[in-house]
């Protein structure tokens, strides 16, 4: 009972384009699962899938045992952190509002959510300075900070990132692939990270998912994906980043 | 003084210095009689009045026998009076007999154009096919009015304008048209040295001043109103009509309609103060702000109470957003003056405070719908799905995020409807409502520059106003992180 996220049979089109053909897909509880692959290759719709952005047109998806419905897709929300690239950080709030705001819709008390919000400005390296500023008056680093604390506000069982650090310039984004590797060790997180850079894939990744053309292609170690290709565009795509 | 309490008899009166005269005397005559009486001035053309009888918003109102047969009855103009009183009867309205004068339509020129080309009768047009007609609108449309006109009299003119009927006399008198329509009886045929020409076809049909009144008027007050009945002739009425334009005051003007042929001893007049002529102008001034206001900002209120939810729906896009954008779109195109038209005839609207309310109101919507939807649909997507992938639910997606992200654009509308709204709003005196207007449209009547501008000045003043306020609500009600 390792799994935490099962994904079964599902399948997604858009018109006569298939975003993704029909594919099963379990996710164990504690690790980082990256999902790599070009553009358009369906990964972030396996990823919308998971927190109910879009409805699967076939199969089905449990999370921790409990299918996924209309019913029940608010509730499981709250127990799912999603990031994604521009941070969706609501420019009206405040940094601090933005952090709080689901912890106060669903009226958790203030003394624990204070005490959470301090936690997790440590733990995201956000001086508590700022969190009085709204999202136009901080950087794009502080902003994904930000938009980390707010995901993990409620301890979720999962975490999803939807190419959290495609935006950010390459010091600021090491530092914070850094950071963000500390966090997933330390609280044992169940993470699924959507990245198309292999670097990064591998720098996160307990396991790499490679997708194409809405398939599953590969899943394995970065070595299983080096040494024991499955098809010839495993090879193609893992040789094709190496040389950037 | 047992009858004070009841409810008084209102008097309309239509747009015209005769017709505010007519309705100050059977005001003066109702209240000498101890009678209570309240006259609502000016409040448009014939059907707007005979609907405002027939609905019971007024009792009383001052018409002409030619235009009851032709444009109420839509009969022949040839029809005796006994013959309207019986067709009026079977509608529930009663009427007096005439007056005593005869208010006729007939075309007027300058004097001294007249005597240069030589013209004194109608059919004398003819030879002169390049003069310049102005008429108003109503005789343009009229069953009686300009095209029979131009039938019977062979007239080949193509040079012809709507105008209204006080700008008209500014028009003939400074040579921009060079024949218009009047009322026999009308005071500025004199004053501007204009002549009436000789109907010499008998075209014209008799119109013979008559008070209407629901049948179920109090019997007192309709045995006050007939004894009216023939102590008016065309000669005191034209010195009447004057004596209103000189002084503007029409209940002076009428006056003098109980003065002249009594006693000699002057009537002291006691009842100025209840006069709103006897009003100073700054307490005019306060009176038709507040009225204005009153219009203005409950209209809005509504427009904002309706739009919004009406925009969030909007916002959705499909066939409802299709249909509420395209309802309130259509609104918007009607002319102000049409729609106030189309809903006086309406039960519980009428000639009242309410119909002009309702128009204002539904100007209103069109900016607070559009806005409110634009605001909704400008929010990125990606905002949209993090709140969605928050769990937030839709009703406080709603009011914590898509509102307060909206709320620049919403408040821009409002402010563009509340704008719009005071501006708008002068037409409701066109119906009796009161506000700013009420001077624009007196002085439109009477031609008088400074009146005009005693309502136009402060509607603008009170727009800029308006305005201001508005920059500063955003202030309050924008949020900080949207501002900076």
């Amino acid at each position: 009972m390792s799994a935490l996220v099962q994904l079964i049979e599902v399948s997604k089109r858009y018109g006569e384009d298939v975003a993704l053909h029909l594919t099963s897909l379990s996710l164990d509880r504690g690790k980082t699962t990256v999902l790599i692959g070009p553009s358009g290759c369906g990964k972030s719709t396996l990823l919308r899938l998971i927190i109910g952005l879009i409805e699967p047109d076939s199969g089905s998806i449990e999370l921790d045992g409990e299918p996924v419905t209309r019913d029940n897709i608010d509730a499981l929300r709250r127990r799912i952190g999603y990031v994604i690239q521009e941070g969706g950080l609501f420019p009206h709030l405040t940094a601090r509002a933005n952090v709080l705001l689901m912890a106060r819709h669903i009226g958790k008390p203030e003394k624990q959510t204070h005490d959470r919000l301090t936690e997790l400005s440590e733990l995201t390296r956000f001086s508590p300075n700022l969190l009085s500023r709204y999202p136009v008056e901080l950087s794009g680093g502080q902003r994904q900070r930000v938009s980390l604390m707010r995901a993990l506000m409620l301890s979720p069982e999962l975490l999803l990132l939807d190419e959290p650090l495609g935006a950010l310039d390459p010091l600021v984004r090491a530092s914070l692939q850094k950071d963000l590797r500390e966090i997933f060790t330390r609280l044992r997180q169940t993470v699924v990270f959507v990245t198309h850079d292999l670097s990064e894939a591998i720098y996160f990744a307990d396991e790499i998912v490679l997708m194409n053309e809405g398939r599953i292609v590969q899943r394995g170690t970065i070595a299983d994906l080096r040494e024991r290709p499955a098809d010839p565009f495993v090879s193609e795509f893992i040789n094709a980043q190496r040389f950037l | 003084m047992a009858s004070a309490a009841a409810t008084p008899v209102a008097i309309g009166s239509k747009k015209f210095t005769e017709s505010y005269v007519l309705g100050e005397i059977a005001k003066r005559t109702l209240t000498d009689a101890g009678i209570p009486a309240e006259h609502r001035q000016g409040m448009g053309g014939t059907i707007i009045l005979w609907e405002a009888l027939r609905g019971g918003q007024i009792d009383v109102y001052p018409e002409y026998t030619g235009t009851i047969a032709t444009e109420i009855l839509k009969s022949d103009s040839n029809v005796s009076i006994d013959e309207i009183r019986e067709s009026l009867a079977n509608l529930g309205v009663g009427m007096t007999a005439p007056l005593g004068f005869n208010n006729t339509y007939a075309l007027v020129m300058r004097r001294s154009e007249a005597q240069r080309l030589g013209i004194r009768t109608i059919s004398d047009l003819q030879k002169f096919p390049d003069l310049k007609f102005g008429l108003t609108h109503e005789f343009l449309e009229r069953q009686d009015g300009w095209r029979p006109l131009r039938q019977r009299y062979g007239l080949p003119h193509e040079n012809i304008i709507g105008i209204d009927h006080s700008l008209g006399y500014s028009a003939l008198t400074n040579g921009s048209i060079d024949v218009k329509d009047a009322y026999s009886t009308d005071a500025k045929i004199e004053q501007n040295d204009l002549v009436v020409l000789e109907d010499d076809l008998h075209f014209f049909p008799k119109y013979e001043a008559v008070f209407l009144f629901r049948s179920s008027t109090r019997k007192d007050a309709i045995a006050a109103l007939r004894r009216l009945e023939n102590t008016l002739d065309e000669t005191r009425m034209i010195r009447l009509n004057a004596e209103a334009e000189r002084t503007k005051d029409y209940a002076r003007a009428a006056d003098l309609y109980f003065n002249v042929g009594a006693t000699s001893v002057p009537r002291v007049s006691g009842r100025s103060g209840h006069s709103e002529f006897g009003e100073s102008f700054p307490r005019k001034l306060a009176r038709w702000t507040l009225r204005h206001l009153q219009l203005a900002g409950f209209s809005l209120l509504l427009s904002i109470l309706v739009g919004i939810p009406l925009g969030i729906l909007a916002s959705r896009g499909g066939a409802v957003g299709h249909v509420i954008l395209g309802f309130v779109g259509v609104v918007q195109t009607i002319p102000s003056l049409a729609l106030l038209a189309l809903l006086v005839p309406l039960p519980f609207f009428g000639i009242s405070i309410r119909t002009a309310i309702a128009a204002l109101f539904l100007y209103g919507l069109l900016p607070i719908v559009r806005s409110t939807a634009t605001g909704l649909q400008d929010i990125p997507r990606a905002l949209r799905e993090s709140a969605v992938a928050l769990g937030l639910s839709s009703t406080a997606r709603l009011w914590k995020i898509y509102l307060p992200m909206a709320s620049r654009s919403i408040l821009s509308g409002i402010k563009t409807s509340a704008v719009i709204n005071i501006g708008t709003a002068t037409l409701a005196a066109l119906i009796g409502a009161g506000g700013l207007g009420e001077p624009i449209i007196s002085g439109l009547n009477l031609n008088d520059h400074v009146t005009i501008l005693e309502g136009a000045v402060p509607a603008a003043v009170l727009a800029l106003l308006v305005q201001w306020c508005f920059d500063l609500l955003d202030r309050v009600l924008i949020p900080k992180g949207l501002r900076i």
